[in-house]
């Protein structure tokens, strides 16, 4: 038996209006040569010019994936020819790259692991080339896309692990809406390193590495024969060449040259894009938008909300539906009821309409509404659910369907005032956050209480107003 | 020709006064660049047809200039001097050619340099040599060669160059005329042709300060698409002119201008021009300068040269990795994409670029950087730092741009040479700085005109410019042409 030991390297297109150092579009086409800036096409005399939002969405995924940021943001050349880089260089990060030494945490199976990131930058994309029989075309539409690459450590030790790796950044990327990630057009592409080592032995093996794997079944499938076709060599006594390989249709990988010497690169620091300094403000900023990854929510689901591990892994699973149900409690409503209409209601809505979340028609607040009136005996679940189709068919605010049955709301802001004052007694806790921390989203959580306490009758707007005006006295 | 040898504000009395108009002046230097241009060469590319697309009024409005043929500009041939562009038509423009077509300055013709503006002798460019309008047997110096000539010559009253090390200062300088280089960022260096995009400068050349300062004021400014342009402060450089200069304190270095070390050569021609500078510097001294003498670590001084061929090769190694003959340029030939690329560069550089090149390679390799690349970025550091301690106390510096006249066609090379090793190369301290920098003739020698160069603070264009102006008043050079009053 051998020790497996795989790095990873994924390239992954960040979505931005524009390129990485132009102007020109970054969107998909199939048409050749559009989205093109003299600055993509390395004309004499353009110059980079570095775009903000390239950038903070790599500090974004960087602080994600729990990396130390830099203290300013740098870039290098990375020099070499070839047709498909028309400067002659890469502009890339070496120096200072946007995250070092961070780790993704996976689940693969029942265990779970740490994979450590060994570092993040942001470059620029090439041209792309098609190969004809005596003939390339380049295409300059990808030049100088937005490109994060991330470095693993030399950690994973399974096919398995690594898909479960890549899947899970995909979803990081998702989660923290820096890319698509989509592999089918190209926007994430990995190179794999492997090595094997005899089982105890401290001594790595020879590395071969294979390039730009799109798919990730293709990830594993080339991983696994990999480690079959060096186990075999090593089996036979034989030594594994260092070497670049392609991977086939088959799955199969073929050498594609040997690695004689490493390529210099001379790089040095790009003289066009002066240090930008990053202030703590400005690093703050971008951490208050990295959101809760997957299984950091599903640590919570299941610790917090001592949700059963399958709710919570379906709940976990994508941010749309995390952040849906993770709002609707913020509202205020019943964890158990909530799960329960998310988990079957909503989810099964969405697959039968086929549509995504954001297309959904009820909102948290619509949800969370029914909710609370199923929670405090005033309609059924059955009841309620139905109420939620109908809701659906006549695009109307199931709120509003009960209220016409039976319901009238609250107008009277005496009678509103009684409530308020005692959600806001009863919570010091979130009026201090809202007087001391500016946390204005405890604005919600009491518009949840007291529609609570009114039974939903409660004028949302008129409660709204009044809860800030409640709250900005005591800040006083 | 009368419109020869006039100066920007003397040219826009004669338009705005309909003695002349735009398109009769135009016509005008165009003859006359054509009747000069087999003699001297300082153009690649003379425009034909008068265009003028003004989105304002300004001193420069209706005035014909000349661009450094690396300027990026539109559906005109744009060649580098070097073969592997001499086809290339840009499809877009230069910053500074932007602003000055806004401006209603008219293009009349795109000027010779050293091919990718590499070199100082105006010599290297793939259309010929550009030689010097005082003295046909002498270089103009480069590498904006024929920017320089196309302004000594009268053809047109200013002229855009860049400079890396000295590439308008010491045309300037050998040309008679005014080069101004200013702070590193004042002026967007989108779509001039890098060569060293950390030293790279855009300047002008003009017959006086006052037009230096003109035309600089319409170039400068911040730019979108440059990252290390400056923010604008609103300073108009023209207005600058009339600030006081009494009590301002000067400084010239001792290890270059020391008489007695030049003394046992005998050489003449040295001793000429360190009297012309002491004399200048006595008289300004009248003028109200506070002018010392202060002595810099010699060992320091002697790296000015070395470092900057260091530092600028390497960057011009990957500034110009771009020319492969791939997207654009004469193709090469090969059976492999490497063998195209190989055989375009081989055929469209000449030697001394090819040298340039190897040397940057060499200077980035990953064993060789940190002994050759950073210290040579340590070296520059060293001595910006020593420049900037001096500038507590002084508010600028004065020194002769050269140990003579221009050299003769035969004298110069590009190789190391010991010979007045400091007196030569100096001027790059302006371009490891970024100070604005100003070239100002100052006298002649043998026939051939000297400059000298006043370099200042960072960010003090309005105050070196205002010095200079008081210079001008003193030396009494000011809107010289060659085959004027001095004409053999």
């Amino acid at each position: 038996m051998y020790k497996v030991v795989i790095g990873l390297e994924v390239h992954c297109e960040v979505q931005t209006n524009s390129k990485n150092f132009s102007s020109a579009p970054n969107e998909f086409t199939m048409t050749p040569n559009i989205h093109v800036a003299p600055v993509d096409l390395g004309l004499p005399g353009i110059l980079p010019v570095v775009n903000e939002e390239a950038c903070r969405k790599a500090l974004k995924t960087a602080m994600a994936l729990h990396c130390e940021n830099p203290d300013e943001i740098i870039f290098d050349r990375k020099n070499y020819f070839y047709p498909d880089l028309p400067k002659g260089y890469q502009i890339t990060q070496v120096t200072k790259p946007m995250g070092r030494n961070g780790y993704l945490d996976i689940k693969v199976g029942e265990k779970e692991k740490r994979v450590y990131i060994h570092q993040l930058h942001l470059e620029e994309d090439t041209a792309s080339l098609d190969h004809y029989s005596n003939y390339s075309l380049i295409d300059y539409n990808r030049s100088g896309i937005p490109l994060m690459e991330i470095v693993t450590e030399p950690c994973i030790s399974s096919a398995e692990e690594a898909v479960t790796f890549l899947e899970d950044l995909r979803d990081v990327f998702l989660f923290c809406e820096v890319s698509e990630a989509r592999s089918n057009k190209g926007q994430m592409r990995c190179d794999v390193n492997i090595s094997l080592t005899e089982e105890g032995s401290d001594k790595l093996g020879t590395k071969v590495e294979m390039k730009n794997i799109n798919a990730f079944n293709s990830v594993k499938a080339a991983i696994e024969y990999e480690i079959k076709r060096q186990s075999e060599l090593l089996d036979r006594g034989e030594k594994v060449i260092q070497e670049t390989r392609r991977i086939d249709e088959d799955g199969k990988t073929y050498s594609m040259r040997e690695k004689v010497d490493a390529v210099d690169y001379k790089y040095y620091v790009e003289p066009n894009l002066p240090p930008v300094k990053l202030t703590k403000e400005y690093l703050d900023g971008i951490r208050q938008t990295v959101p809760m990854l997957k299984l950091d929510r599903l640590h919570r689901y299941i610790n917090e909300f001592h949700l059963s591990e399958y709710d919570a892994t379906v709940l976990s699973k994508n941010k749309d539906i995390a952040d849906y149900f993770e709002n609707i409690l913020l509202l205020g409503s019943d964890i158990e009821l909530t799960v329960n209409f998310v988990t079957t209601s909503v989810l099964s809505s969405l697959k039968k309409l086929e549509i995504d979340l954001k297309d959904f028609f009820i909102t948290e607040e619509m949800l969370s509404g029914v909710i609370d009136l199923v929670h405090q005996g005033k309609i059924s679940l059955d009841h309620g659910k139905k109420i939620l189709y109908q809701a659906l068919e006549k695009k109307k605010d199931p709120r509003d369907i009960i209220k016409e049955s039976h319901l009238e709301q609250i107008n009277d802001e005496e009678k509103l005032l009684t409530y308020i004052t005692e959600a806001l007694e009863e919570n010091p806790e979130q009026v201090r956050q809202y007087v001391e921390e500016g946390k204005d989203y405890v604005i919600n959580y009491f518009i949840g209480k007291v529609m609570q306490k009114s039974n939903r009758q409660a004028n949302p707007n008129i409660t709204l107003e009044l809860i800030k005006k409640e709250l900005e006295k005591r800040r006083k | 020709m009368e419109y020869q040898k006039m100066l920007i504000e003397d040219l826009r009395k004669e338009l705005d006064a309909g003695v002349v108009t735009s398109q009769e002046l135009f016509e005008k230097f165009v003859s006359l660049a054509k009747k000069y241009q087999g003699e001297y060469n300082s153009f690649v590319t003379i425009l034909e047809k008068y265009k003028m697309k003004k989105k304002k009024d300004t001193l420069v409005t209706g005035i014909p200039y000349a661009l450094k043929d690396n300027f990026s500009t539109s559906n005109i041939l744009t060649t580098g001097s070097s073969n592997i562009l001499k086809n290339y038509v840009p499809v877009y423009d230069a910053t500074v050619y932007k602003k000055l077509k806004e401006a209603g300055a008219v293009l009349m013709g795109k000027t010779v340099l050293d091919e990718l503006a590499m070199g100082g002798t105006g010599i290297t460019g793939h259309t010929g040599v550009v030689k010097n309008p005082w003295d046909k047997t002498r270089e103009i110096g480069g590498s904006s060669a024929g920017s320089a000539a196309a302004v000594a010559l009268g053809i047109v009253p200013f002229a855009l160059g860049s400079d890396t090390g000295d590439s308008i200062r010491k045309p300037a300088a050998f040309g008679g005329v005014v080069g101004f280089k200013p702070t590193y960022g004042l002026i967007s260096r989108y779509g001039l042709f890098a060569f060293a995009s950390s030293l790279d400068h855009v300047g002008c050349f003009t017959r006086s300060v006052r037009d230096a300062a003109i035309v600089t004021d319409i170039i400068k400014g911040e730019d979108p698409h440059d990252m290390t342009s400056l923010k604008d402060t609103g300073e108009c450089l023209v207005d600058s002119l009339a600030q006081d200069i009494k009590g301002k304190k000067l400084f010239y270095i001792k290890e270059i201008c020391d008489r007695s070390q030049y003394e046992e050569s005998g050489d003449q021609e040295i001793l000429a021009v360190l009297d012309n500078f002491y004399d200048l510097v006595e008289k300004l001294k009248e003028k109200g300068f506070v002018i010392e003498e202060v002595s810099i670590d010699q060992k320091l001084l002697e790296a000015i040269y070395p470092s900057y061929m260091t530092i600028s090769c390497a960057e011009a190694t990957s500034n110009n990795a771009n020319l492969t003959g791939i997207p654009y340029g004469p193709r090469g030939e090969g059976n492999s994409v490497d063998e195209i690329m190989f055989s375009a560069r081989t055929k469209g550089f000449s030697e001394l670029i090819k040298r340039r090149f190897i040397l940057g390679s060499y200077i980035l390799q990953k064993e060789n950087q940190e002994k050759l690349f950073l210290n040579a970025c340590r070296i520059r550091r060293l001595l910006v730092d020593k420049i900037n301690d001096l500038f507590q106390t002084y508010d600028g510096f004065l020194l002769p741009c050269s140990g003579g006249g221009a050299p003769h066609f035969d004298e110069d090379s590009d190789k190391l040479s010991d010979r007045y090793l400091l007196m030569e190369n100096h001027l790059s301290l302006g371009n490891f700085g970024g100070y604005p920098s100003i070239t100002l003739p100052c006298g002649f020698i043998d026939g051939a005109p000297i400059g000298v160069c006043l370099t200042g603070r960072v960010k003090e264009d309005g105050l070196v410019l205002a010095m200079a102006e008081k210079i001008e008043e003193v030396t009494g050079l000011k809107g010289q042409i060659a085959g004027g009053d001095q004409d053999v």
